[in-house]
């Protein structure tokens, strides 16, 4: 170790933890975004039309965007009222 | 149209060298610039002095595009459209967007639109209209963010993205690059960028004091052949317009024993 090393020691490299901290933040920003904005509104009317035939309550209806590999997949959750345990669950991928 | 969601990374003087490139080449060039109440294009291409007429007047109908118009002084083909300075930042209205788009496109061949910061208006407005794009990133945690942010916006709301056409064509071009603290590791590597965004690269501009020179005497550093900086925006225009060119500017200068010797103690 020369002198010049121990009066300015070394420190990590900085650029890697620049770039595992990006990655972290990415990932999650990235996840948020491709949420498409139509979702509420498809949960608006998917529990209008839901309504006609059961009663529903508005919290009963969930609407998600996951994803399962390299599909997306769109997936609603119906909780019937009546009997309870009953649950529809409903499976698509969105063109 | 050259973006990159934050400010102060390069799009202006990235902007003046793509337009100046492309018109040394023979095309017939506009460069516009989309920051309203900050016009500085003008400054930058040394041409602010002979600003009469900006886009606002042109999108009011108060004047007509050959009016507004600035010819450059150097290079044929070269054209600069002005800003205005209101504080209206709602001044660019869509439909007179539109409308002098279409007609700047019967004339020119390429139109480069130099967009403001920020994800607002004026932003929006410029990114809309974008056939390609070319992302102006520093190797730096909050450009890399921010530039991450303006690729999610261009995929979902150009005017490619809502009439569902071909995506916006995207470049990624570095800027502020220094091969030294890549090397050092003190600074995010081409590729450490290029896999966090993965858009395909245009360049890599090496972080240089020429830059300032030219803005300083307003030249595009892309006419001074001495920059390294003019040197590397003239081989990302070239690759733009479909040549295959080395990147250069990845690693550090040779440098003379007594230099390198110091800078490796110092390391």
């Amino acid at each position: 170790m020369s002198l010049f090393d121990f009066f300015f020691p070394k420190r990590p490299a900085t650029a890697s933890i620049a770039k595992e901290r990006l990655q972290i933040v990415l990932a999650h920003e990235r996840a948020g975004r491709e949420s498409p904005d139509f979702l509420p509104r498809l949960q608006r009317e998917l529990l209008a039309v839901v309504t006609k035939y059961v009663a529903v309550h508005e919290d009963m209806i969930r609407v998600n965007l996951g994803k399962a590999g390299s599909a997306s997949v769109l997936e609603i959750n119906v909780e019937m009222p009546a009997a309870a345990g009953s649950k529809a669950k409903a499976k698509a991928v969105p063109a | 149209m050259v973006t990159s969601g934050k400010g102060g990374v390069g799009k202006t003087t990235t902007s003046a060298a793509f337009a100046a490139g492309l018109a040394l080449r023979g095309h017939k060039t506009v460069v516009i610039d989309f920051d309203v109440g900050l016009r500085n294009l003008d400054l930058v291409m040394g041409c602010e002095r002979r600003v009469v007429f900006d886009f606002i007047n042109v999108i009011n109908g108060d004047a007509n595009l050959n009016q507004a118009l600035i010819r450059d002084k150097r290079i044929d083909n070269l054209y600069i459209f002005p800003t205005s300075q209101t504080r209206d930042k709602e001044a660019l209205k869509r439909e007179g967007v539109d409308r002098v788009m279409a007609e700047l496109k019967k004339d020119f061949d390429y139109i480069i639109c130099d967009s403001p910061a920020g994800i607002e208006h004026g932003a929006l407005t410029a990114l809309y209209h974008a056939d390609a794009a070319v992302i102006v990133t520093n190797p730096e945690v909050s450009s890399v963010r921010d530039s991450d942010r303006i690729i999610g916006i261009l995929a979902s709301k150009s005017r490619r993205a809502e009439k569902r056409e071909k995506p916006v064509e995207e470049h990624l071009l570095l800027t502020r690059y220094s091969p030294d603290r890549v090397q050092k590791g003190e600074m995010l590597s081409v590729e450490d960028v290029k896999e966090i965004l993965s858009v395909p690269l245009l360049g890599i501009i090496p972080e240089s004091e020429t830059v300032l020179k030219a803005s300083n005497t307003g030249m595009p550093v892309i006419l001074d052949p001495a920059s390294p900086a003019g040197r590397a925006y003239e081989d990302a225009v070239a690759r733009f317009v479909g040549e295959q060119r080395e990147m250069r500017f990845q690693l550090p200068e040779r440098r003379g024993f007594l230099r390198g010797w110091f800078g490796r103690a110092a390391s």
